[in-house]
């Protein structure tokens, strides 16, 4: 792999029946390009938290994920309400999700703490009322 | 032990068989917030749980469980069984609790 390959998704909103779609076959190009299964894992469980994220809280949005040797960064670009205190949302525990996401399984308020948890670097740009980019490294 | 030996142990159901049940089973996992599953659930685990939407063949196949076994007699719905088909997630039923599912794994993983 000596040059870097991008790859682009549009994330649905509203649409949980796809959404893990993009997760799933980012999943399956590392895979296939020999990326160790620890990678891969760490880059599938941060890349579906932050779909997850973009179907609930966002009317989804575009994911970019950019592989190359060393790494993996993913930019996941919504134009959602944005979020106003990351600080509190980072808290694991913290969601703001509505009663029929939790129905589902979700809004534990684990996704953005996963996120962090499973990735070298992540920064969040968030402008109320305008959206969210969230950019996350994993090293290779 | 592999997910083919679970599967030949006749204690489950058989709702979808994966793609590779040769894979080992490592340990036990047993949750039913997605979220927790998706950073919590050991790789090679069997998991148990009674969300059987298709959010959950999502999880089982980005945290890389080795199966799903759906707990209480819960029914996978369609579309999450045309997924686990699609994705090659293998997954068991039980109308055993999650407890009771589980050790019965947990016994048969360390004998």
């Amino acid at each position: 792999m000596a040059e870097a390959i991008r790859l682009t998704y549009e994330i649905s909103p509203d649409d949980f029946t796809r959404a893990g779609e993009a997760s799933s076959d980012v999943k399956k190009k590392l895979r296939s390009l020999g990326v160790s299964p620890d990678a891969i894992r760490k880059v599938a469980i941060a890349m579906y938290e932050g779909e997850i994220n973009m179907v609930i809280h966002a009317e989804g949005g575009i994911i970019t994920v950019d592989i190359s040797p060393d790494k993996i960064v993913m930019i996941l670009a919504d134009k959602g309400p944005g979020i106003p205190d990351i600080e509190q949302a980072m808290q694991a525990g913290w969601s703001t999700a509505p009663n029929e996401i939790r129905s589902l399984g979700f809004g534990a308020g684990m996704g953005l703490p996963n996120m962090k948890k499973y990735t070298d670097e992540m920064t969040i740009d968030t402008v109320i009322g305008k959206g969210t980019t969230i950019t996350m490294v994993v090293k290779i | 032990m592999k997910v083919q030996d679970l599967i030949d142990k006749q204690i489950f159901r058989v709702i979808s068989e994966g793609d590779d049940t040769s894979r080992d089973i490592t340990g036990v996992f047993c949750c039913d917030l997605l979220s927790i599953a998706m950073g919590k659930a050991p790789a090679d685990s069997a998991w148990v749980t009674v969300m059987g939407n298709i959010n959950t063949i999502a999880v089982a196949t980005l945290a890389d469980v080795s199966c799903v076994i759906m707990a209480e007699g819960v029914v996978l719905d369609e579309v999450a069984r045309t997924k686990a088909a699609q994705q090659g997630v293998t997954v068991l039923a039980t109308e055993e609790p999650v407890f009771d599912a589980a050790l019965k794994i947990y016994q048969e993983i360390h004998g």
